[in-house]
């Protein structure tokens, strides 16, 4: 039965010591383990929310750069497309105006030349004549000199208008 | 899902405390029947030889003690003195323990102020006056003296003390180590203590008690875990002779009474609600569970009160009857079966250490978490 019957004295001590225990345990030990604790949870929160938001703005960053970078090829892209164009069309657009201007010059020419044909065989035309009538002349003269001759050519020429 | 996979956790655990304990129980009761038996043979025997007594050499390692007894040598008790405070009708008596000469049978008599004393059966008795030596009744209790009030410091109170000089020294060294260091990093013997008190705070307090309101109950949790285990772990460590503070009835009434002041003074308006007059149910009902309500109040503190000391002090008993197996059977053949369950035991005890002030502390915690628990709907 004692076994079983708490003793007065040593529930007053065990109070008082618990008691005593508590209050300067809870100022000499609990207070700045647990701050110690609670203070360093929250530092390695922090630091994780920081390093999670840097890894955040990071890969914000890349995306940034990565975007900028492709905008910046494709204008290139579109730069190198532009000049390769206006090249083609210069181009183009020289030999066209080449070959328009070689067409005229042709023409030109051409048309200069049949110009220069027309007036030479104009000239000639001229020259022929009046060489053919200096020979006829001269020829005339020189058959119709004899009288014979005269009548003959004439008989000739007679013959000739009746076979016609 | 959360408090599903928690739940199915501590329900194993209680389930792995309960086999222990079951096992415990057995032994136990195997044990203490054969040594009964045997101890009440015994002091049938012993007008005839005096011979070994295991019931009373139990019963005095695992009760309270007004000495500090070590050792016998040479038929003579090596014990430190410790101080008995007494009052009386005329006021405080006090004097040594020494005084009685290691006399526990009510015979050598102490006069101190006119009044004197006898130590009979670890009680010290305040004789009547003209009476020399004292009386029994049929049920052994004396009939001529009085019992003063006793708050001498016994064996108990000098080991809690100990463990208290024990506790501070750690707990304060520790919390010393943060200061030293920068950024908060636990060094020496605070990177022991902290993973307990985490432990503490993240497996018993938070848990039960809830995020919100845990903190204000942290510094009674940690104490009352640290108090008990260290003491029991001094109770197992034999050269203190077992000083059985947590397996006593006194110590652990006390701390049970802390939880009971603590989870009433924090009990909130749906508690008490929940005692006098619990919502969700008829009118009859409510009335027929006031009592329950109420008596189960004082029950859950007295639970606390009687799990300690049960399973502390059969701890005790089961390892001391161990080794009064030698002394009974009066040979040294016994010896290794006797040492070797008592090794299995003492192993068994060092877990039970742990699990008692932690059972003790979570305890305490679901009491409080259920006295300041919110309305949910």
């Amino acid at each position: 039965m004692d076994l079983i019957t708490p003793g007065l004295g040593l529930v007053f001590w065990s109070v008082i010591t618990f008691l005593i225990l508590l209050l300067v345990l809870k100022k000499f030990a609990w207070k700045p383990i647990l701050g110690a604790v609670d203070e360093r949870e929250t530092g390695i929160k922090n630091a994780l929310e920081a390093a999670d938001k840097a890894r955040k703005e990071m890969e914000n960053l890349k995306a940034d750069n990565e975007r900028i970078l492709n905008e910046a090829r494709a204008e290139r892209e579109a730069m190198l497309k532009d000049a390769r164009d206006i090249k083609n069309k210069m181009v183009s657009d020289a030999k066209e105006e080449a070959q328009q201007q070689a067409t005229k010059m042709i023409t030109q020419a051409q048309e200069a030349i049949e110009n220069e044909k027309r007036s030479a065989m104009a000239e000639l035309k001229n020259h022929v004549a009046s060489l053919s009538i200096e020979i006829a002349e001269k020829v005339v003269r020189q058959e119709l000199g004899n009288k014979d001759k005269q009548l003959e050519l004439v008989e000739s020429m007679l013959s000739d208008a009746k076979l016609n | 899902m959360c408090t599903f996979a928690r739940n199915l956790e501590q329900g194993i655990f209680k389930l792995f405390i309960m086999t222990l304990n079951t096992l415990r129980a057995v032994l136990f009761l195997v044990f203490s029947v054969a040594v009964t038996n045997f101890g009440f043979a015994s002091q049938d025997n012993e007008d005839q030889d005096k011979g070994f007594n295991a019931k009373e050499m139990i019963m005095h390692h695992v009760k309270d003690a007004h000495e500090f007894h070590i050792v016998d040598w040479d038929n003579k008790p090596i014990s430190i003195p410790l101080p008995i405070i007494l009052f009386t009708d005329n006021g405080l008596t006090t004097f040594m323990s020494s005084e009685f000469h290691h006399d526990d049978s009510g015979t050598h008599i102490v006069e101190k102020n006119g009044e004197r004393f006898v130590k009979y059966h670890e009680k010290i008795y305040q004789l009547e006056s003209g009476v020399d030596t004292l009386t029994f009744d049929e049920e052994l209790h004396p009939t001529n003296a009085k019992l003063p009030l006793d708050f001498s410091i016994t064996k108990n109170v000098f080991m809690m003390w100990v463990s208290v000089l024990v506790i501070l020294l750690i707990f304060i060294s520790a919390a010393s180590k943060y200061k030293k260091s920068n950024n908060f990093m636990p060094r020496g013997i605070a990177s022991f203590v902290e993973p307990l008190v985490v432990f503490i705070r993240d497996e018993v307090a938070i848990p039960m008690i809830g995020e919100k309101k845990y903190r204000r109950y942290m510094p009674f949790l940690l104490s009352v875990f640290f108090f008990i285990w260290v003491n029991n772990i001094f109770g197992l460590i034999p050269i203190l002779n077992g000083a059985n503070v947590s397996g006593n009835i006194a110590f652990t009434v006390s701390l049970a009474f802390f939880t009971f002041i603590i989870t009433s003074f924090s009990g909130n308006k749906n508690y008490w609600k929940h005692i006098f007059w619990m919502p969700g149910v008829p009118v009859p009902m409510k009335i027929f569970l006031m009592p329950i309500e109420i008596v189960g109040m004082f029950v859950k503190p007295i639970s606390l009160t009687i799990r300690l000391f049960a399973n502390i002090t059969a701890g005790h008993i089961i390892i001391l009857s161990l080794m009064s197996l030698i002394f009974i059977f009066e040979s040294v053949a016994i010896a290794p079966v006797s040492v070797g369950f008592s090794l299995f035991i003492l192993i068994i005890e060092i877990v039970v250490t742990a699990i008692q002030a932690y059972i003790f502390t979570v305890l305490s915690a679901l009491y409080i978490g259920t006295a300041t628990e919110e309305e949910h709907h």
